[in-house]
């Protein structure tokens, strides 16, 4: 059962991200993207994490994905231009790219005691994770709070209609 | 009985007296001022006499207290905080705390008004740190510690009135012909640190004596390089030209440092190190002929000079070639009398000096001098007991301590007779130039009629006394039973060669030579002022050379100062300006340029390209991080000797 | 029963998968996905690893880059809405200005 769950998703997970990297339309990629997202959720509930497969549904696969296609409408993007490529891009980015996923599949393949997930593999509880959470590391979690806010502001001040043309104008 | 002695306090209670003076000594009222800079002193005499008590009661010396925390590790070099105490710092430290405390209750007086009150208390404080330093040491770093430390409070003193720019220039005179001195000392250092692998004194000597037929070669020019130190520091040949320009310095200054202590730091070394000295015969008589030539050269310049303070500063080089003649014949022990003695009378002759031109509203011209016998009773007569102290007159204690050098000098041979004789020329020098200053000062005539001079207060007045106490009763101890105390850091003194009765002529000869100078400058300036004028016009050339100081300055300002400046001047023209700065700045711009140039194509601004990049070197930590390269290239046939395997 | 280097090979491969995104899109949205793609495939390697050594931390980690994720959503996209109103287009080779 695991085996099968774990196949359909990777594999789904897979195809989103190759289905990424082809459509040409960004709004195509978007959904591609989400469908990579939400295979991951099924893939972290598989691993025992239940509260980060709730969140990865509703942070990544509903605000930031939303938060992209609304600015893809928004923009009115449409289909990319056909732009001279980068030489270096191909050159060095691919190999570098080869090697890189190379080494690291070498290093994970012969790494012994790595362990196995089953279905009946214990759920890490919310509660244990909020104890943590708000016992050890309640100060970071705090800061993060602080952070999103300053994002907030950031956003808003960057996107904000002609604050650049005002500052430029005088 | 044999408890801790405390000797680090010795040093850091003057230290403490420094920071407290030169730190918050504008803001506070000049009373606190004086008694934390007499407290300071006070205290460390205190523990100086508590430590003489222990020694006379039982106490083993040498007694060394060695700071737990080493100071310098490395590799075979260890060298401690230690300060060690035998009977020749034990003097010494009586010395110098004692001299320096009846010093410091002078300056009391005699700065009173200056608007630099705190400053100097704690410049003086600050000396007295480095001196007690220079002397606990025990070993030769924290000795230079001490010997760079009393240079650089000297400098500060010198350099006191800074606004004068003749002070100013004193000041970095002393600094500069001080550091050639210490040149040497550090050259002799870096030898014996290669030598002995040790900078501690009584491992030198173990070592020493574990070889008695080590001698000569590498000894002598360690010892040569100890000399050169030495001189610089205690005013000998040919180093000797800071120390008449030193006067410049407030009086009291002039009497703790440039007379009664730190100037006698280069005969304190020379008995430190007096194993290494024993061992080169040569060394010793370098030393012994510097000592003898310095003493009777100064000598000569000090009859015809007019500044009183500058005469006491000749007298003081040439009482310091006494006591070098003393080291060069291996009578440590006398030489180190004679510092004592000196210390004494010398101090004494400053404070009085300080007391006369205190008294005068600052005139130390002598030919403006003249008839302060009546005017300042106290100082004429301390002035007097140290007079007849300085020429030797028995029972003063210069005739004891002079008259074991000459004595010592005389037992060496031929050759020692030669420099026993150039010290009794030079005892009838200095008793002829003492008695002159001594005529000039307080007989006669007042020379300078619009000045009504006033007798010191009683804060200098009373070291003057105590000082002129020790002066005529310091030498009493007798040279036999000073030597035989000193013996086991100096080594004994061998008098046995001679006889009583040889002893007995050579004290009255000396005695007799005293009096001869002080009949001859009775003559000059009490029957015949006009004599000493007829004479000089009689030999212009002999007077000219003697009262332009054999033109040293000007010579060592045309053979070393000039050809120094003229070579700097060029390099840091030429060389530092055009070829190093101008053409490293060419250098470095081009290099810039050029690199720039290559690296700006890098910079394509292609946000994709930047990302090749990085992937890049992602892929390049990992490939370096990950694989095992060792173990693959051993399977290749490549073997790396990895340290530590 | 599954073996949790597979778990690890998926998060490496979609985060190559990621990288080539970056190289190859010229949309700067989609190579902003890209990265996106990127941090999943990290967060799955974490995510596999808190199973590995049952540790809670880990999965807070991944909770962690979440919060940064969004934040550098809000302010990325911020960022590619002011650069398409100064310069009309969101092809990367066309935004080249930081150079010399």
């Amino acid at each position: 059962m695991h085996l099968i769950l774990f196949i359909v998703f990777a594999g789904l997970c897979l195809a989103g991200a190759i289905n990424l990297l082809l459509q040409t339309h960004p709004i195509n990629s978007a959904l591609s993207l989400v469908v990579v997202m939400s295979s991951l959720a099924v893939l972290y509930l598989l691993l025992g994490a239940e509260f980060l497969a709730a969140a990865q549904i509703i942070v990544y696969a509903g605000a930031i994905m939303v938060l992209f296609t609304f600015v893809v409408m928004l923009l009115n993007a449409g289909r990319e231009e056909h732009t001279m490529g980068s030489g270096v891009a191909r050159i060095l980015g691919f190999p570098a790219v080869a090697v890189i996923l190379g080494v690291i599949a070498t290093v994970i393949l012969k790494a012994q005691g790595l362990g196995s997930a089953a279905l009946s593999d214990p759920i890490t509880s919310t509660e244990d994770l909020s104890r943590v959470l708000f016992r050890e590391l309640l100060l970071p979690f705090e800061v993060t709070s602080v952070l999103i806010l300053i994002a907030i502001l950031g956003a808003v001040a960057l996107a904000r209609p002609g604050g650049d043309e005002r500052r430029v104008g005088k | 009985m044999n408890g801790y002695l405390h000797l680090w306090l010795i040093p850091l209670l003057p230290f403490a007296g420094f920071l407290i003076n030169g730190i918050l000594g504008r803001r506070l009222p000049k009373a606190l001022v004086s008694t934390v800079a007499l407290l300071a002193p006070l205290a460390s005499f205190a523990v100086v006499l508590n430590a003489a008590r222990a020694a006379t009661s039982g106490l083993a010396l040498p007694y060394a207290e060695i700071c737990p925390v080493g100071w310098i590790n490395a590799g075979m070099l260890h060298i401690d905080f230690s300060f060690v105490l035998d009977q020749l710092s034990l003097v010494m430290l009586l010395v110098v705390t004692g001299v320096g405390f009846l010093i410091h209750i002078y300056s009391v007086g005699y700065m009173h008004d200056d608007e630099g009150y705190a400053r100097y208390f704690s410049y003086l404080n600050l000396f007295l740190f480095f001196m007690t330093v220079l002397v606990l040491a025990g070993n030769a770093l924290l000795m230079f510690v001490g010997w760079e430390g009393v240079g650089l409070a000297s400098y500060l003193l010198i350099g006191f009135w800074y606004q004068k720019t003749v002070a100013a220039e004193a000041g970095k005179k002393a600094f500069i012909v001080n550091r050639i001195g210490d040149f040497g000392f550090l050259i002799g250092m870096f030898l014996l640190l290669a030598n002995f692998g040790t900078l501690t004194f009584s491992e030198i000597a173990d070592k020493l004596a574990a070889n008695p037929a080590w001698s000569g070669g590498v000894l002598t020019s360690i010892a040569l390089c100890l000399l050169l130190g030495a001189t610089g520091k205690s005013a000998q040949l040919p180093l000797y030209i800071w120390l008449p320009d030193a006067m410049e310095g407030p009086t009291p200054v002039s009497a703790l440092i440039h007379a009664a202590t730190m100037v006698t730091a280069g005969v304190y070394m020379i008995a430190r190190t007096h194993a290494l000295y024993d061992r080169s015969p040569f060394a010793l008589s370098v030393v012994a002929i510097i000592g003898a030539a310095t003493a009777i050269f100064a000598a000569t310049i000090g009859l015809v000079q007019n500044d009183i303070k500058r005469v006491l500063a000749y007298s003081t080089i040439s009482q310091l070639g006494y006591m070098f003649l003393g080291c060069g014949v291996a009578a440590y022990s006398a030489a180190i009398f004679h510092l004592m003695t000196h210390a004494f009378f010398k101090a004494l002759l400053f404070l009085a000096a300080g007391s006369v031109i205190h008294g005068m509203g600052g005139v130390q011209d002598l030919r403006k001098l003249g008839g302060l016998r009546k005017h300042l009773p106290v100082t004429f007569w301390t002035m007097t007991a140290a007079v007849f102290a300085i020429a030797g007159f028995f029972p003063f204690a210069g005739f004891f301590s002079k008259d074991a050098i000459l004595y010592a000098a005389f037992l060496q041979g031929n050759s020692g007779k030669v420099l026993w004789f150039v010290g009794l020329v030079t005892a009838l020098l200095t008793s002829f130039y003492m008695f002159r200053l001594w005529y000039l000062t307080f007989m006669g005539k007042s020379r300078s009629p619009e000045v009504h001079p006033h007798e010191s207060p009683w804060s200098m007045l009373g070291p003057l006394v105590i000082l002129a106490l020790f002066s005529i009763g310091g030498g009493w101890i007798g040279i036999e039973r000073f030597a035989a105390y000193l013996a086991p850091s100096t080594g004994p003194l061998s008098l046995e060669t001679g006889s009583a009765h040889l002893e007995l002529v050579l004290s009255i000869l000396a005695v007799a030579v005293a009096l001869l100078g002080w009949f001859i400058a009775d003559r000059f300036y009490r029957q015949r002022p006009e004599a000493p004028a007829r004479l000089a016009a009689a030999v212009p050339a002999g007077y000219s050379v003697l009262a332009h100081k054999y033109w040293v300055d000007e010579f060592y300002g045309a053979v070393i100062v000039k050809p120094l400046m003229a070579v700097s001047k060029f390099v840091l023209e030429w060389v530092v300006e055009v070829a190093i700065l101008g053409g490293l700045a060419w250098l470095l711009g081009g290099i810039a340029t050029f690199t720039g140039a290559i690296l700006q194509r890098w910079q394509s601004g292609n946000l994709r390209s930047y990302a090749a990049w990085l992937a890049a070197g992602a892929a390049a930590l990992l490939l370096f991080a990950l694989v095992p390269w060792t173990t693959v290239l051993a399977n290749v046939g490549i073997h790396f000797n990895v340290a530590g395997h | 029963m599954i073996p949790l280097s597979w778990y690890l090979l998926l998060s490496a491969t979609l985060f190559s998968l990621g990288v080539v995104g970056f190289l190859i899109k010229r949309n700067l949205i989609t190579v902003f996905m890209s990265i996106e793609l990127m941090l999943n495939g990290v967060n799955l390697s974490f995510v596999t690893f808190a199973h590995q050594w049952h540790l809670v931390k880990g999965q807070i980690f991944v909770f962690f880059v979440m919060v940064v994720a969004a934040a550098e959503a809000a302010v990325g996209l911020a960022i590619i809405i002011a650069v398409f109103r100064a310069r009309s287009t969101l092809a990367v080779d066309r935004i080249d200005l930081m150079k010399l």
